[in-house]
Parts: structure tokens; C-alpha cells; sequence
């Protein structure tokens, strides 16, 4: 029985799907983070360095790799939208970019939050939270271009273009900040000190995870308002069940 | 394990409990916009459907 | 009528964009008179003190630099796209790359160019020693193509947007940080006693990669937005 992948690549298949799929991501993404907190929280012992400040760990590092990791799928989602012209893609693009912003500012919210107390400063140039700023920078930049569009097609595709440009940039930008910033303080500050025990490798997955699910999920929510947007004038929107009521 | 000597943090609540809070404020509110819109999307294509009479002649955007 | 060569090709945008841009000097002094304007203001931000303005002189030339090539970025296409010269250069027979590559080169005489020329005279307000002038005029004569290269990218994506300009930088100037890194870091080198090849040689490498792949990723930009 072969499995017709390209049923669900039509917006109007995935839109169902997608509302089905959504409570297996949402349900699981909060019980993990619970028990992610829980293990963090309780579990984890006290570090011998920084007592409780560390505990931000479990939710600076997910979120620093979530950033990175949505800027990398969106920029995949837009060349794909843009080479094979599916819609599809270009919608779970856009509707990926929101999120990625949101993880990168946490992530600089919690670095910061987690500087005061480590280094004795709100900011830190350290190499990694100015990529994180820099990689939030380059969010905002592909959400400016896509909302100034009216076009949606044009816009589509100029942000995918400005998405890969982006992805290309976001090595060089962080080794060139890396080479930066060890020239002027060497980077003596190091986020993951003490070597991690084993409840906290156990919490850090675990909030990893949930926030991986809680990224699809959303995700997912927003791609089908999107969609409904789209597709509008589209014979299968007048028969959806919503739009009964 | 009482409360209070857990919410201290030794010293650091302020740190932690901000990072944390703010988190879950900002994904909180993200997950409310995301329901507002879809309410909103669904709100504005039925006022289509009723102005126009019949929705689904055009072809998608 | 022959069949204009690459090269023809090259040379006649060139030639026609900096005539175009003669006509209306005022845009070019304007880059100028921002930059030198940019420039002098920080003494009087920061203070008169010449040890904190040598140490802080490359990057505020720099920065400077950044923003003066921002500014002449959206008028690198929009003329053109405003008198519909544009949909004709497209539906050219040669290919549109080299086209965009001559309005890269066009715009970068009218700002780069310009800047890394008075660059020094700027430096010798920030008291910056000779050899610190000349790795500067240096590293802005590597540095500012990228600028533009990299800027044509963003005007071509933001064609015919309201409130392009501000997007534009929106948009390019994450993307220009290393060059600024390695501009600013060249003339830090001179000024701690290294020597600033490193630095140079990596601008250098990043002229090169942009020159290979910005013409053609503009080009497809174009095309996008004039669809």
C-alpha cells in the first residue's frame, strides 16, 4: 500500500490533519514540561558553584536550540516553498517564524537572568547570547518582510529568499562573533561549567522535548489559521464544520 | 521540603522565578493570540459567507 | 547591432548609472555629508579625551560607514523600477546577474568608494596613527562592496514597499555584521601592534563569496519582485 505523500501536501488535507494532530503535541509537551521542571527542580542537586542560579539552565539551553534549530527548518520550509511552489510550504514557513522569535527571545531573557547572578552583569557580550541577539535580529527581519508584503505569493517567496540568505549568514555571523569576542575578553565564561548529573541531563531533555512539541503544536494551530486565510474563496472552507455554526 | 525555603531559592528566586515566569507568560501569550486568530479568521469568513451569499466561486489565494 | 558582451554589458550599466548619478550629485554628497556628519558627532557624545577616542575610532568609522551605505541602498533599483526602465533591463537577452553585478559596482563608487576615500581625514579627528589609517582605508575599500553587495539583495527584495528604506537596513544589517567584526577588528590589530593581514585577508575572502553568489540571489530577488 503506497503511502500518497502528497495528499497531505495539498492545504486543504493538511488542514484537517493538522486539527487532529495538534492535542497529541499539546497534551504531551505540558505533562514533559512538568515533569522536566519536576526533575530540575527536585531532583537535581544543588550546584556546588552557582547553588540555584543553574537551575535557569533548563530552560536557557532548550530554548537557545529551539531558536536556532525553527530559523534552520523555517529557512528549509521557504526553499522548498520556493523551488516546488507548494503554498504549503511557504504557510508552515511563516507560520514557523513567530515561534523561533519567541524562543530566541527567552532564550535571551533567561541568559541574561542567569548572567546577573553568574557574572555579575544583565549583558555579557559572550559570543553565544550576542548570535542568540543577532539570530533574533534576523527573525524580526524575515517577519517585517513577510508582514510588509501585501502580495501573499510575492511575499512568500521574498522572505524564503531572505530566509536562505539568512541560514547561509548564521555560521559565519557566529564564528566571526565567536573569533570577536575571544579577541577582545577571551571567553573564559563557559555556560555548561560543572559537568551535568545525570538528573539534569534527565531534566534538560525532558524540556527539551516539551518545548520541541509545544513548537509543533503551535506551529501547527497557526499554520491553519493561515491556511483558512488563504484559502478563503475556496470551495472546501464554505463546507468546513466551522463554518457551519 | 517546605514551600517557602523553595521559592527562596537561596537568594536567587528573583533569577530563576523571573526567567521562568517570563517564559511561561510569553508562550502563554502566544498560545492566546493563536486562538484569538483562529477565532478572528473564522469570524471574518462566516461575515464573508453572509455578505456575499455564497462563498467558494474563486480559486484559493 | 552586435550582441553586447558580458563585459559591454557590465561596462555600459556602470557607465550609465554613475552618468545618472552625476546628474543628481546631491544623492551622492548626501551618503558623504551623513558619514563625515555621523562621524564627528561622537567626539561630542563621548568627549574630547584623544586616548578614549583613538581606542573607539575604528568602530565608529565604521559603523558610520554601515549606516552612510545603508541610506543610498533603496535608490540602488527604485529609480529604474519607478520608470519601468527596469521590467526592460529584465527581459534583456543577456543574463541578469551581471546586470545586477553593474548596479552593485555602480552603487558601490557612488557610497563605498566615496567613504573609504575620506576615511583618513576622518581618522585624523580620532588622532589614529598612520599605519592605523591605512589599514582602515584598507579594510573599508575591502569591506564596503560586501555592503553592497549584500544591500542589493535587500532593495531588490523590498521593490516598490512602502517604507522600504528602513526595512532594507532592517533587513541587511544583521547580515553585514561580520564584515563590520573584521573591519573594525583590522584597524584594532594595527592599533595593538599586530599586523592586520588576518583580518584583511578574511574581508577579503568575504568579497569574494559575496561576489560569487549576491549578483545571482539579487537577480532571482528581482525577479520575485517584479513577478
Amino acid at each position: 500500500m503506497a503511502i500518497n505523500w502528497f495528499k497531505y501536501s495539498a492545504p486543504s488535507t493538511f488542514y484537517g490533519l493538522a486539527g487532529k494532530l495538534i492535542p497529541f503535541f499539546a497534551w504531551p509537551a505540558a505533562i514533559l514540561f512538568v515533569i522536566g521542571l519536576y526533575i530540575g527542580f527536585f531532583v537535581a542537586p544543588t550546584d556546588a558553584v552557582q547553588s540555584e542560579a543553574y537551575r535557569i539552565i533548563f530552560l536557557h539551553v532548550p530554548a537557545s536550540i529551539l531558536s536556532m534549530f525553527i530559523y534552520l527548518i523555517m529557512a528549509g520550509y521557504a526553499a522548498l516553498g520556493l523551488i516546488f511552489n507548494t503554498r504549503l510550504s511557504s504557510m508552515m514557513a511563516q507560520a514557523l517564524a513567530p515561534t523561533g522569535a519567541l524562543f530566541a527571545f527567552v532564550s535571551l531573557w533567561s541568559g541574561a537572568l542567569w548572567g546577573k547572578p553568574m557574572w555579575g552583569a544583565w549583558w555579557v557580550w559572550d559570543a553565544r547570547l550576542t548570535s542568540e541577539l543577532i539570530l533574533l535580529f534576523l527573525y524580526l527581519g524575515y517577519i517585517a518582510l513577510q508582514a510588509s508584503i501585501e502580495d501573499p505569493r510575492r511575499a512568500d517567496r521574498a522572505s524564503a529568499l531572505l530566509a536562505i540568505v539568512g541560514s547561509v549568514n548564521v555560521p559565519i555571523i557566529y564564528f566571526s562573533v565567536k573569533w570577536w569576542n575571544t579577541l577582545h575578553q577571551g571567553s573564559t565564561i563557559k555556560f555548561t561549567g560543572t559537568s551535568m548529573h545525570i538528573a539534569m541531563q534527565q531534566a534538560m531533555f525532558a524540556v527539551l522535548a516539551a518545548c520541541w512539541l509545544y513548537a509543533i503544536a503551535v506551529t501547527l494551530a497557526r499554520v491553519r489559521s493561515i491556511i483558512l486565510e488563504r484559502e478563503r474563496n475556496t470551495q472546501w472552507v464554505s463546507e468546513l464544520r466551522e463554518m457551519k455554526q | 521540603m517546605n514551600w517557602s525555603e523553595f521559592f527562596f531559592m537561596n537568594g536567587y528566586a528573583f533569577y530563576v522565578w523571573g526567567s521562568y515566569g517570563v517564559a511561561v507568560l510569553v508562550f502563554g501569550i502566544e498560545v492566546l493570540m493563536v486562538r484569538h486568530r483562529r477565532k478572528i479568521t473564522l469570524r471574518d469568513l462566516r461575515l464573508m459567507r453572509d455578505e456575499t451569499g455564497e462563498v467558494g466561486t474563486g480559486d484559493a489565494a | 547591432m552586435r550582441k553586447l558582451s558580458l563585459l559591454g554589458l557590465l561596462g555600459l550599466v556602470i557607465r550609465r548609472d554613475l552618468l545618472l548619478a552625476m546628474r543628481r550629485r546631491a544623492d551622492v554628497l548626501t551618503t558623504l555629508i551623513f558619514f563625515v556628519m555621523v562621524v564627528s558627532l561622537f567626539p561630542l557624545g563621548v568627549g574630547p579625551e584623544m586616548d578614549m577616542l583613538r581606542k573607539m575610532a575604528s568602530g565608529v568609522v565604521w559603523v558610520a560607514a554601515l549606516l552612510a551605505s545603508m541610506l543610498s541602498l533603496p535608490r540602488m533599483f527604485s529609480a529604474d523600477y519607478a520608470d519601468g526602465t527596469l521590467e526592460q533591463m529584465m527581459l534583456a537577452p543577456q543574463s541578469l546577474s551581471v546586470l545586477v553585478l553593474g548596479k552593485i559596482v555602480a552603487h558601490w563608487m557612488l557610497s563605498g568608494l566615496p567613504l573609504a576615500l575620506i576615511a583618513p581625514v576622518l581618522g585624523l579627528q580620532f588622532d589614529m596613527s598612520v599605519p592605523a589609517l591605512w589599514a582602515l582605508v584598507l579594510a573599508l575599500l575591502l569591506g564596503t562592496p560586501v555592503l553592497s553587495m549584500i544591500g542589493a539583495i535587500g532593495a531588490a527584495l523590498t521593490l516598490g514597499l512602502r517604507g522600504g528604506g528602513v526595512l532594507v537596513s532592517l533587513l541587511v544589517l544583521p547580515l553585514c555584521i561580520p564584515v563590520l567584526i573584521f573591519g573594525a577588528g583590522a584597524v584594532e590589530a594595527v592599533n595593538s601592534g599586530m599586523s592586520a593581514v588576518s583580518n584583511l585577508s578574511l574581508l577579503g575572502a568575504f568579497m569574494l563569496f559575496a561576489l560569487v553568489f549576491t549578483p545571482f540571489v539579487a537577480a532571482q530577488a528581482l525577479r520575485i519582485s517584479m513577478e
